[in-house]
């Protein structure tokens, strides 16, 4: 019997999985979706996915779904878990191998006809500056020392040898430093594949995007956005840092599991409680790797302005190059939520997943405070991408969680052979998007095709109150890892 | 993104699920056999030992920037793996460079014998 034949429709936009559909379901699973969304949730497995992070010792309210919801390796991409604290686990594999992935968006005074003539030009200067794909190194090397001062200070560090600027860290989630970093429960084959790539992009889905903006509201011109302006959009994580963590850890609370004595039913759910030493040596970790994706992200933030201020010879701060919001879609964060009228401290798991928190939350800082916390929705190249803020309808339904792009709609084997890269590259230069591509076999499992529609996920998004939109871009160039 | 390897052996499936990893990040028969370095990977069991190999390889081509034509397992018992990676220093220019791998992933791994014939089945993530 298909979990679809259980589900229940609270709402156009909302489904619940009953605790009862599954053994082993500790609490149900909710799906923030449309009935389409659903059914294609169902289909590749990812449904099943949201039942099996139900079984997770100590999860609190739902195994959540978020509209972009896919399969992913155990939890599903797009799944929000929270755990009691003292009582509950902490799951690698919830958080996923690139700890602390995320997106950011630098602002600038430009429009789109000021770069229009001067496109080519920054885009083949940003491929020729920022290190991309398997093997390249980054621009920084890194002592054993400068590495633990990083994973301890993020951005901060960075910021202080003049990589960055001071203001970026009110923009950047946590100030750029999350706590509890703790490099000793960092393993050496981690120190190592992150020594040289700080500043890196990666490969897969990472991109840096040119883009200008094609609607705005009102809110808007609060976060500094108006219509035509040209905005940079930059996607990647922890590098092999961060793999490493996730890979050492997995193994780590897999070889203790019979300790634990908890039968999960996907062994990529491994799990430890959040109060035993795996727990918190996880939770270590974890952070030096989030704080090395914050500072890979910085430091890429540094290239990119250096490109432009090239191009346009003038400064990055008179070409306006704020940064207006970093977040992470691979997390586990310590949070405060109100569950059936009780606080409760959590650990709330988002695996491509974002926070999405209403500016009342102290975490979202004064910057944000009216506006609620920018979340930055890449799209896909071919179409769009979104800047959306918080809700307080967020904290009451998702944990203050909202989606975290379009999501894939065909594995990368199906899109390899339903598209070729050059045709696709030729076809979007005639859309008037230039492309960058380490590989063509590469852009091709990132066509456009190969993602949800990134429109109704954020329509989505927006009926079941979990986040709104506040502008809209379209993209002009584009460089893949 | 995933591989299923086969083998006579469970050293052979080792030694060609290698290979099909290597493979999703570059060409292999494009790489010149002309070091080999010594690969080692210890387990609890069939599948974490598998994982550990694959990591340990991707580990020396992530960190220390080699790339290898093929593989070959000398001794595998259920806990411990190691063996032989054929290859040279990677080269952008020459190997076809393509995707970068995060890591392989227990889910939906197996790892098994029917007939006398070994499969290996891994999921990557990419």
């Amino acid at each position: 019997m298909s979990l679809l034949d259980s589900i229940n429709k609270v709402d156009d936009f909302t489904w619940e999985l009953p605790a009862s559909a599954r053994e082993g379901m500790l609490v149900p699973g909710i799906v923030f979706a449309d009935r389409e969304l659903l059914e294609k949730a169902d289909k590749d497995n990812a449904l099943q996915q949201v039942a099996n992070v139900a079984c997770l010792p100590g999860i609190v309210k739902a195994s959540m779904a978020m509209p972009d919801i896919h399969w992913g390796y155990g939890f599903p991409i797009g799944g929000v878990a929270a755990t009691d604290r003292e009582e509950g686990v902490v799951s690698p594999g919830g958080v996923g191998y690139d700890i602390s992935c995320g997106v950011r968006l630098l602002k600038t005074s430009l429009v789109g006809e000021e770069i229009k003539d001067r496109l080519r030009q920054v885009i083949d200067l940003l491929n020729a500056s920022v290190p991309k794909g398997l093997g390249t190194k980054g621009r920084l090397r890194l002592g054993r020392a400068e590495m633990e001062r990083l994973m301890r200070r993020g951005a901060e560090e960075l910021v202080a040898r003049g990589i960055g600027w001071e203001e970026d860290l009110e923009a950047m989630e946590e100030e750029g430093c999350y706590p509890g970093a703790d490099p000793a429960k960092v393993s050496e084959r981690a120190f190592t594949r992150g020594r040289d790539q700080v500043g890196t992009l990666g490969s897969g889905n990472h991109f840096l995007e040119i883009q200008v903006v094609e609607e705005a509201a009102p809110l808007a011109e609060k976060m500094g956005l108006f219509e035509g302006q040209v905005v940079v959009m930059a996607h990647s994580g922890s590098r092999g840092m961060g793999h490493q963590v996730c890979s050492d850890y997995i193994e780590i609370m897999g070889a203790a599991s019979g300790r634990f004595g908890y039968r999960l039913p996907d062994p990529q759910l491994v799990c430890a409680p959040v109060q035993s030493r795996e727990g918190r040596d996880y939770l270590g970790a974890m952070a030096c790797a989030a704080n090395f994706a914050m500072c890979n992200r910085e430091a890429i933030t540094h290239w990119i302005r250096e490109c432009f201020e090239k191009v346009f010879k003038a400064g990055a701060r008179e070409l306006g190059m704020e940064l207006l919001y970093d977040v992470s879609h691979n997390l586990a964060k310590a949070e405060q939520h109100e569950i059936g009228g009780k606080t409760m401290e959590l650990i709330v798991h988002r695996k491509g997943a974002t926070r999405a928190f209403p500016g009342s939350r102290p975490e979202v800082g004064e910057k944000f405070a009216e506006s609620g916390q920018p979340v930055i929705i890449p799209g896909d190249m071919g179409t769009h991408s979104y800047v959306l803020v918080g809700s307080e309808e967020a904290l009451k339904k998702s944990f203050g969680s909202t989606c975290h792009g379009a999501g894939r709609a065909m594995s990368r084997k199906a899109a390899r052979k339903q598209v070729r890269g050059d045709e696709l590259l030729g076809r979007l230069e005639k859309e008037g998007i230039m492309v960058r591509a380490g590989h063509l076999a590469g852009l091709a499992e990132e066509a456009p095709e190969a993602y949800k529609d990134v429109d109704e996920v954020v329509r989505i998004c927006e009926g079941a109150g979990l986040s709104h939109a506040v502008a809209r871009m379209r993209p002009l160039a584009v460089l893949k890892g | 993104m995933g591989i299923r390897a086969y083998g006579r052996s469970v050293a052979e499936a080792f030694e060609n699920c290698a290979l099909g990893m290597m493979s999703l990040m570059l060409e292999p028969e494009r790489v010149r056999p002309q070091r080999r370095v010594r690969l080692s990977a210890q387990g609890r069991d069939g599948s974490s030992l598998l994982v550990a190999w694959l990591s340990e390889i991707l580990f020396r081509v992530e960190a220390e920037g080699w790339a290898f034509a093929s593989f070959e397992v000398d001794s595998c018992s259920e806990v411990a793996v190691a063996g032989w990676g054929s290859g040279e220093p990677m080269d952008a220019t020459r190997h076809g460079l393509k995707l970068e791998i995060k890591a392989p992933t227990y889910h939906r791994l197996e790892l098994g014998e029917k007939e006398g014939q070994w499969t290996a089945q891994v999921i990557f993530d990419v």
